[in-house]
């Protein structure tokens, strides 16, 4: 074993030691990442899967201020108990153009996957306001300011163009519509056609909620993060999902 | 502590190295840990073997056992499922209002809507079933229904929800903004409030409330009727009973007629099979307000 005899060179030489090590850590992780790109169970193909809109997006990024990743999960694992609270069990596909994932891994609240048209925006608001004056059981600190934190759109077209970076796939046009489409979601009043028309029914499969989500003429922080909440789990098409048992 | 070996009463090599005068003895390894180790590599190429692992080239191998969650969760509910098939299809094919008197059905609509209601209606609803007064959520507990309390009413109610934007069937009705829009002005909506007052047994201001009346008559009795009885067709709550939907105070008043009210409730169709649909109703029909 002359070849094994050799490791005291690689032992008393440290940068070769470094070096040597990367490239073993390198070839585990390709071996483990690069398959994940070109199989195709990875990701299945669903209906409906479309990227979030502006104010959706913008209610996200609350979201992920807020930490609200910390208390709430978005990841329904396939067991009966969950199933039968949540809904049907997430798929890859339903995060796949999230940037990053919330899937989280704490739930001292419940499960957040599904809970896009589960409750009234009212609900919401009372919710987000003072969450035990409808559960009174409920330890979730209160979120009123957000209604009274009026958010104008200055760097949302800057927020569309990022994630488009990324890999999610905004078209120009999206990218640059992106203020006029951002309010337009929450004025029920005005003309939504051109936001229907790149993010809903005839694009996608499902109209975009447009409604003014806090009840305040002003758009808001509230608006944006219970558009994002109503529209959490909405999107796939389940009626034209078959599963695949192998993933 | 234990006492350092002499060097002529070592027994086994050293390594050879020497850094510093500090030597290294190049004792094998224990026997068990040596098997211990090889049999963790047996015990790893056998589980890639039986598992889901290596990658190819349009997917992963699927293992010999067939392992996948997807499928375990799709027979536990369906055993599930297959044992409750024939009550639940008894359930679907029932008269609505038949439900109750068979006890068997009832027994089962009782306990299976109870784990429903607790799932998805608590959230509004409380875990009680009493709502939440002066926000909205009506309490289900009473005999004061907003769109009706038969087990038909209630049935359709949850089917298709109230307001919502979801289901074109959902029950739908809007209170005029009477201050905001300006068909009202501040005067006007006190004296009708004052009105409210009167005819639900508060302290109120008689003089205001006899404006109010004629006010009230022409803008407020086609929904809530003359006598402030409420329309259920229309989902016009009852003025007349201390139960109030935003609460029932002078300040509550003024701000219902002043900005309206607009109380939406998801539809379920999408959400609850159709013996979910009835066992929800049935729970909700018999908790003591039911029709």
């Amino acid at each position: 074993m002359a070849f094994l005899d050799k490791h005291k060179v690689i032992e008393t030489n440290a940068t070769l030691l470094m070096i040597l090590s990367l490239l073993v850590v390198t070839i585990g992780g390709i071996v483990q990442i690069v398959p994940l790109f070109y199989l195709e169970n990875t990701i299945e193909k669903v209906e409906g899967m479309r990227p979030y809109t502006p104010l959706e997006l913008a209610g996200r990024n609350i979201y992920i201020r807020e930490g609200c990743y910390g208390c709430h999960s978005q990841m329904i694992r396939p067991m009966r108990d969950e199933v039968e609270r949540y809904g049907h069990y997430s798929l890859a596909a339903e995060s796949m153009y999230d940037r990053p994932f919330q899937w989280g891994s704490k739930r001292t609240g419940p499960d957040l996957a599904r809970v896009g048209g589960r409750y009234s925006d009212e609900w919401h608001q009372d919710h987000f306001t003072n969450a035990k004056s409808v559960v009174p059981e409920s330890v979730m600190p209160p979120y009123g300011f957000l209604a009274n934190t009026i958010i104008d759109g200055k760097y949302i077209q800057d927020t569309v163009a990022t994630n488009r970076m990324t890999g999610v796939p905004y078209t120009d046009e999206m990218v640059e519509s992106a203020l006029a489409d951002f309010t337009a979601q929450a004025d029920p009043l005005g003309d939504s056609s051109g936001l229907e028309a790149r993010y809903g029914e005839t694009a996608f499969g499902t109209p975009v909620n447009v409604r003014n989500f806090d009840g305040q003429p002003e758009l808001t922080e509230m608006d944006a993060l219970i558009a994002y909440m109503q529209v959490l789990g909405t999107m796939v098409d389940f009626s034209t999902y078959t599963p695949v048992a192998n993933r | 502590m234990a006492k350092p070996i002499k060097k002529e009463q070592r027994q086994v090599e050293t390594t050879g190295h020497s850094w510093d005068g500090i030597e290294e003895y190049n004792n094998p390894l224990p026997r068990w840990w040596v098997w211990v180790f090889y049999a963790t590599i047996v015990w790893g190429i056998g589980y890639t073997i039986a598992y889901p692992a290596w990658p190819l080239i349009t997917q992963a191998t699927p293992g010999l056992l067939g392992a996948s969650t997807r499928a375990d969760v799709a027979v536990e509910i369906g055993a599930v499922d297959a044992a409750n098939a024939a009550i639940k299809e008894k359930l679907v094919a029932a008269d609505l209002t038949a439900i109750g008197a068979d006890p068997e059905l009832a027994a089962y609509a009782e306990r299976a809507g109870a784990a429903v209601f607790r799932t998805n209606c608590t959230t509004c609803h409380g875990s009680g079933a009493a709502g939440f007064e002066g926000k909205g959520y009506p309490n289900l507990l009473d005999d004061d229904w907003l769109w009706g309390g038969t087990m038909e009413d209630i049935h359709l109610t949850i089917t298709h929800g109230i307001r919502n934007t979801t289901d074109p069937d959902a029950r739908y009705s809007e209170m005029p903004k009477f201050g905001l829009d300006g068909i009202l002005d501040e005067t006007q909506i006190a004296q009708v409030t004052e009105h409210v007052l009167a005819i639900s047994g508060q302290g109120h201001d008689a003089a205001l409330a006899a404006e109010g009346a004629v006010l009230y008559a022409d803008n407020c009795a086609a929904c809530h009727m003359e006598d402030g009885s409420g329309d259920r067709t229309q989902g016009a709550p009852r003025l007349t009973d201390e139960i109030w939907l935003y609460g029932g105070s002078r300040e509550k008043i003024i701000e219902t007629v002043t900005k309206a009210r607009f109380g939406v409730m998801p539809n379920w169709n999408e959400r609850l099979s159709e013996d979910e649909i009835r066992a929800v109703s049935f729970y909700v029909h018999s908790r003591g307000g039911g029709e």
